[in-house]
């Protein structure tokens, strides 16, 4: 198991290597990065200095050895555009994209596992009809477009909740938290279940289609031979079986969900981090684009390792292969 | 004689199809007695495995029990509404299915799962039900059962799991159990080793056995007696030795014929020519008659019904001695 971990955590190093070299290459490809800092008069020998001082005139090797150097220690240079760190930038804006996605997820597992357990167990109640059509909205209608209808619907045509921003934050510690107010929770609903439609209808299929197949297997005939309640048979066999592979789809999305915030937090004017991307795109700060893409890149590594091991718990199969295996 | 613990009696499933009402079991009636092996054999689709579905109450839907009336130790069961069928499967009917190695939960201890069925039927507390759950284990015959109890399905071999689903199917000391095809994925050697331990369990808790199955070598070795089965109906059923040594119907003649002996005689063995009709498409009359070799005009009119003959009860026109002019 021990092994097993390490394995996959050295796996892990090796993509963020990887990732890095692309972060870094952008740099290269992006336009000279002194011209986006300073103005049209600037003297050439300003600009050099500037150069110098950036170490741009390092050989490339020694300039992306010290920006990997750096990236362990989450320093990811200054922002062309804030003269600020990019680290503090990014830090600041953490907690709003955080606590964006982990709410959406939250909401579509549940309202996803909940409708799929449904539709699977019955089948033909008009209930489960109306939750595949939902669930066909979900995955054909593209994020930007619920999330204006939404804002259409219940910002300006009802005024219940607001159409952009967080609302009123607390500050605890270095993260900000919009959950511990009503302006925050309000603001929070419609950018949550834009970004959690997407996941909430794969979800739901997945648990559906998983379930339909489970209810069909020997085991679960043998437990009603058995005479062993629907209940337990339903809920205790059938739905954790489905849960296994709803856990890795549902954790590797959580990585599709902060990616996609970019979207939702685009149309809601949402302070988080995907906002700061696309700021950072239009105005081809680099420094910001390539720590963003470190950043997602090492939530998508970390879940993955995450899930790997969960995966183990729920399944004693793989428990005794790993263990086999090494 | 006491009353059967089980008792089917023109028993009909049905299944609905697009291409309309298919019947799958026709007519069917035989009793088991207490402590009796019934062994029920036939082609594949001769109806063997529904009839011990139904028996249990597990035909699912487009299938339905469409006539006649199960019994088990005098409750009619058949017709009860589906809380009392549960209580009834696995508490005083038993199931074992045929592949061992799908009918456990991958994902849960097989000893949880012992567990978890007797607390369903009996009021045990968790230890009590665990120390049950051991006993069963050991008496099934699986070695160093308190520490198996602990393994998942997956440590076990397919010979040891079905020990498992044994023990499972008997944790309520059911009166009845129905075991479908209970060897027919197992290895040759472990064959024997279960069939003894199932005809082993059925005599020392007088248990009845309903043994489906399609090998004549089980049934002769376990049964008491066996009911020969041809497209959803009881063709010939009778002590196991009399139906063996002297089968009545031509179809059982057949299927006798088409077991090799080890005597050695360079013989060929008998080959029932055609094949088992479709349940779409069975022949007026006698559903046999388009492969009998002794078949007669009113094989292919009117349906034989069981007659009585000897020890033995065979649904077949030649031992209905009323109109004897044609059975020569």
């Amino acid at each position: 198991m021990l092994a097993f971990t390490l394995r996959r955590a050295i796996q892990a190093i090796g993509v963020m290597i990887a990732v890095g070299i692309i972060a870094f290459s952008m740099f290269r490809f992006a336009g000279d990065p002194v011209n986006q800092m300073v103005g049209m008069d600037t003297s050439g020998a300003e600009r050099a200095a500037i150069r110098k001082s950036l170490g741009l005139d390092d050989p490339v090797l020694v300039q992306f050895g010290r920006y990997i150097g750096n990236a362990a220690q989450f320093k990811f240079g200054v922002s062309y555009q804030f003269r600020l760190p990019v680290t503090n930038l990014l830090i600041e804006r953490m907690p709003a994209t955080l606590e964006l996605a982990i709410v959406a997820t939250i909401f579509a597992m549940l309202s996803g596992i909940l409708m799929g357990v449904y539709s699977a167990l019955r089948r033909d109640s008009w209930l489960a009809h109306v939750f595949q059509a939902v669930s066909l909205i979900g995955i054909s209608l593209p994020t930007f477009l619920i999330g204006v209808l939404m804002i259409y619907l219940f910002s300006v045509t009802l005024g219940w909740l607001p159409s952009f921003g967080r609302g009123d934050v607390v500050q605890i510690g270095w993260w900000t938290t919009g959950l511990l107010t009503l302006s925050g929770l309000k603001a929070l609903i419609m950018p949550s279940i834009t970004l959690g439609l997407f996941q909430m209808t794969l979800i739901m299929r997945l648990v559906r289609a998983e379930m339909l197949e489970v209810l069909r297997t020997d085991y679960i005939r043998f437990a009603r031979a058995r005479g062993l309640t629907t209940r337990a048979i339903h809920f205790g066999h059938a739905l954790r079986n489905t849960l296994v592979p709803v856990i890795t789809v549902a954790g590797l999305q959580f990585g599709s969900v902060i990616a996609f915030a970019i979207i939702t937090e685009t149309v809601f004017q949402w302070p988080g981090m995907g906002l700061l991307f696309v700021q950072a795109v239009q105005n081809v700060d680099i420094p910001i684009m390539a720590a963003y893409l470190m950043m997602v890149s090492l939530i998508f590594v970390t879940i993955n390792l995450v899930v790997d091991i969960l995966y183990t718990i729920v399944d004693p199969r793989l428990r005794s292969t790993v263990s086999r295996a090494h | 004689m006491t009353e059967p613990v089980l008792s089917v009696r023109n028993l009909q499933v049905e299944f609905a199809s697009r291409r309309g009402t298919l019947r799958a079991i026709d007519d069917v009636s035989f009793d088991i007695a207490k402590g009796e092996v019934l062994g029920v054999v036939g082609e594949s689709g001769a109806g063997k495995s529904v009839t011990g579905l139904a028996v249990i109450g597990l035909i699912d839907p487009p299938g339905r029990i469409a006539g006649g009336e199960i019994h088990l130790a005098g409750l009619r069961v058949d017709n009860l509404p589906a809380e009392e069928m549960r209580r009834v499967r696995g508490k005083r009917i038993g199931m074992i299915f045929q592949d061992p190695l799908t009918s456990l939960n991958p994902l849960y201890k097989v000893g949880d799962q012992i567990v978890e069925t007797i607390r369903t039927h009996l009021s045990l507390s968790e230890s009590a039900a665990r120390r049950r759950a051991i006993d069963l284990l050991a008496e099934v015959g699986i070695p160093a059962p308190e520490k198996r109890i602990d393994g998942y399905p997956h440590e076990f071999s397919g010979g040891m799991r079905q020990r498992v689903v044994i023990a499972l199917a008997i944790c309520a000391e059911p009166e009845l159990i129905i075991a479908d095809e209970p060897t027919t994925a197992l290895d040759v050697s472990v064959q024997a080793q279960i069939i003894s331990l199932i005809k082993r369990l059925g005599r020392d808790h007088g248990t009845a056995v309903m043994l489906v199955t399609h090998d004549m070598g089980v049934i002769a070795e376990t049964s008491d007696r066996v009911a020969v089965m041809y497209a959803g109906r009881v063709a010939e059923i009778g002590p196991v030795q009399d139906v063996v040594k002297n089968p009545l119907h031509p179809y059982a003649k057949g299927l006798m014929g088409a077991i090799p002996t080890l005597a050695g005689e360079d013989k060929r063995l008998v080959q029932i020519p055609g094949s088992m009709p479709r349940l779409s498409a069975i022949p007026r009359g006698c559903s046999f008659n388009p492969r009998c070799a002794f078949a007669f005009d009113r094989c292919r009119v009117e349906r034989p019904e069981p007659l009585p003959r000897g020890t033995q009860s065979v649904a077949c026109h030649l031992y209905d001695t009323v109109p004897a002019e044609s059975a020569a």
